[in-house]
């Protein structure tokens, strides 16, 4: 949660909102690889690339 | 304020403490964890900084990271968008750090905090100063001046590769910065890695093989031509542009496309360790030359915006000590200060005295009885007199103590002019890559085979790379074209015309073995194939042990001036500890070792055995 506020902080700061879905695609994508790697969800990684 | 530093994950992590604006303690990972350059959190550092401040995590009214995160995350980004579809194997390599760590810098600081005691999560005040403004930081508040024109350089921070502030008072403004991709330390280090050496530590070895290179020979001027025609476009003011088709450091896992260097520059990329010819040395002097240029021309403009008589400089470009003998050859300023972790482990201390004055706009005072704040760079820990017995006893050494210092180092001196090497390590370790005088190897610079002696059978590096010269302040003058101070050995100046003896080099096919074999001046050990010198002033004030010891080489020799090479072999970090010390006198054909009052003489030492080969311990720097 502390990583979100200041992300979003930071994003105010500099102006740069279209970061924002990129940069939440990616950490969905971190999140599902490292978690996701070998148990039931690993089907649905695959299926993304 | 009781401020700790941190800068950390990227290279050379280190750690320092300032409370009240006094740097209590600054030390770096590596000397700790014995890898070179460690990038690790700086855990072992912390704990000393700490012990020798007297502080618990608890007492510290915050923590200071040396760079901002999420404004690095951001330039990633950019770049790889901007780059997009190259760089995808590298996108996916960094990324994947990133999202796993990176991003969640705050939480990993506290983590890895708990490794070093305990404390309280919720209060401790983390801040994020920026890479460049902690370069600043670290140049400016420990220099003695209340106006200056700052200058850094490196290779990136977060966007910054350069900038340009003021210091007044306790205020840093940022008047001017050049940015990612186009950065000098990305070019010379670019080169660095065509040359064969590695990138973030090679750097100085481009610079050593520089002068073996001829400025005025066809060749270098053809790549000359080649670098500032095709390479790098130079603006008035020291900005630049590279040419980004002729790198791929911005989205690339390598520096540079290999092949397009070769078909530029007419060979292929030297591999580590293959043989140094003609054009590798050529190449170096090229980009010395080209370097130089650029970093004047920055000087130049931030006189013009500054108008201040005083220049500070950090950043790693800032450790060209080359460079920065021609800055000051120009007499461009009046007053030169470089910080001596000019480097990323400066930062941590930079960073903290930024938030002394930045962040709690705490009033800053000068001890104008000081040259300046770093104390000599004697900033981390001192082996006591236990620790020392500690050592011997465990390893059966033989050892003699002396009460007398004055007896001491008049013994050491007569072991020094005849001949023979001495590992020196006394009081506090020097925070930054110079060795100073504290932990140090020793020699007489008058007797022509020290400089392969020393390189061959007690550093194990390669030949070519030049040592310097420590000289007592008072004296610099009869053997250098060189009047001020340089007490952290950030200026390189030629030796006196009238010590230099006449050589030819010319028409010789190049031999670097030949070339290193002339005898340049009365002081061959330290003379470089230029005829140059980095220059250590030795004074009394900041460093009286050392001092002491070139007065009793001085009464016996008549000669003021001593090798000094950091005590250390090849890929090693520089000794810590006493037992660190008393390994590398075991490990090497030196002769001696010094720690405090005790000297260890290698031939009453006993059998030193060591199951495995030692060499590999340390790789290739």
């Amino acid at each position: 949660m502390e990583f979100l506020k200041d992300f979003w902080l930071f994003l105010r700061e500099r102006k740069k909102f279209w970061l924002l879905p990129m940069v939440l695609v990616l950490l969905l994508l971190g999140l599902l690889l490292v978690y996701g790697g070998g148990s039931a969800a690993a089907p649905f990684v695959y299926t993304l690339f | 304020m009781k401020i700790l530093g941190i800068s950390a994950f990227y290279h050379d992590s280190a750690a320092a403490v300032v409370v009240g604006g006094v740097i209590v303690a600054a030390a770096q990972e590596e000397r700790f964890s014995r890898v070179k350059h460690d990038p690790s959190f700086p855990v072992q550092a912390i704990r000393y900084c700490l012990e020798e401040a007297g502080l618990a995590l608890d007492e510290l009214d915050a923590v200071v990271f040396y760079d901002k995160p999420l404004l690095k995350f951001e330039r990633l980004l950019e770049t790889y968008y901007g780059f997009a579809p190259r760089g995808l194997a590298s996108f996916v390599t960094s990324i994947s750090v990133w999202i796993k760590e990176k991003l969640f810098l705050k939480k990993m600081i506290r983590d890895e905090l708990e490794k070093v005691g305990e404390y309280n999560r919720k209060k401790m005040r983390l801040i994020f100063p920026e890479h460049h403004l902690s370069h600043a930081a670290s140049a400016f508040y420990p220099s003695s001046f209340t106006d200056a024109a700052i200058l850094t350089i490196d290779g990136v921070g977060e966007w910054a590769t350069a900038s340009i502030c003021h210091g007044q008072g306790k205020d840093i403004t940022v008047l001017k910065e050049l940015h990612f991709p186009h950065s000098v330390g990305l070019l010379y280090s670019a080169v660095t890695y065509f040359l064969g050496f590695k990138v973030n530590s090679g750097e100085y070895k481009v610079m050593g093989l520089a002068p073996y290179g001829s400025r005025d020979s066809a060749q270098v001027k053809d790549f000359v031509r080649k670098i500032k025609n095709v390479l790098v476009d130079i603006k008035q003011d020291g900005s630049i542009a590279l040419d980004q088709k002729y790198f791929t450091y911005a989205t690339g896992l390598r520096m540079v496309p290999d092949r397009r260097w070769a078909k530029l520059f007419g060979f292929s990329r030297r591999q580590a360790e293959a043989e140094i010819t003609q054009q590798h040395c050529d190449l170096a002097a090229a980009i010395q030359e080209v370097t130089e240029e650029i970093v004047l021309k920055m000087v130049h403009e931030a006189k013009r915006l500054t108008g201040s008589d005083n220049l500070c400089m950090a950043g790693g470009v800032a450790l060209n000590c080359v460079a920065n003998g021609k800055i000051q050859e120009q007499k461009i300023f009046s007053n030169y200060f470089v910080q001596p972790a000019a480097g990323d482990a400066g930062g941590a201390l930079g960073a903290a005295l930024a938030a002394q004055y930045i962040y709690f706009e705490k009033e800053r005072t000068i001890d104008t009885a000081q040259a300046d704040a770093m104390q000599g760079a004697a900033l981390g820990p001192e082996a006591s007199d236990r620790s020392i017995e500690y050592m011997a006893k465990r390893y059966a050494a033989v050892f003699s103590k002396f009460s007398s210092f004055d007896e001491l180092t008049n013994l050491v001196a007569r072991h020094l002019s005849d001949g023979k090497v001495v590992g020196w390590q006394q009081g506090r370790m020097e925070f930054g890559p110079r060795a100073l005088g504290n932990r140090s190897i020793l020699a007489d610079p008058r007797n022509p085979e020290m400089q392969r002696k020393l390189n061959l059978s007690i550093k194990y590096r390669e030949s070519f790379r030049p040592f310097a010269p420590s000289v007592l302040a008072e004296d610099v003058a009869e053997y250098f074209d060189f009047t001020g101070a340089s007490p952290y050995m950030m200026f390189v100046h030629s030796l006196k015309k009238s010590r230099c003896f006449p050589t030819d080099d010319s028409g010789q096919a190049f031999d670097i073995k030949a070339k290193l074999q002339q005898q340049r001046s009365d002081l061959p050990a330290i003379t470089h194939v230029d005829g140059t010198a980095r220059i250590q002033t030795v004074h009394k004030e900041s460093n009286e042990k050392f001092w002491l010891l070139l007065q009793a080489f001085k009464q016996k020799t008549g000669c003021s001036v001593l090798v000094n090479t950091s005590f250390n072999v090849r890929g090693e970090p520089l000794v810590c500890s006493a037992e660190d010390a008393y390994r590398c006198l075991m490990r090497t054909e030196m002769d001696f070792l010094v720690i405090g009052n005790y000297i260890f003489d290698k031939g009453q030492q006993p059998l030193w055995k060591e199951a495995m080969e030692w060499k590999n311990e340390y790789v290739l720097d």
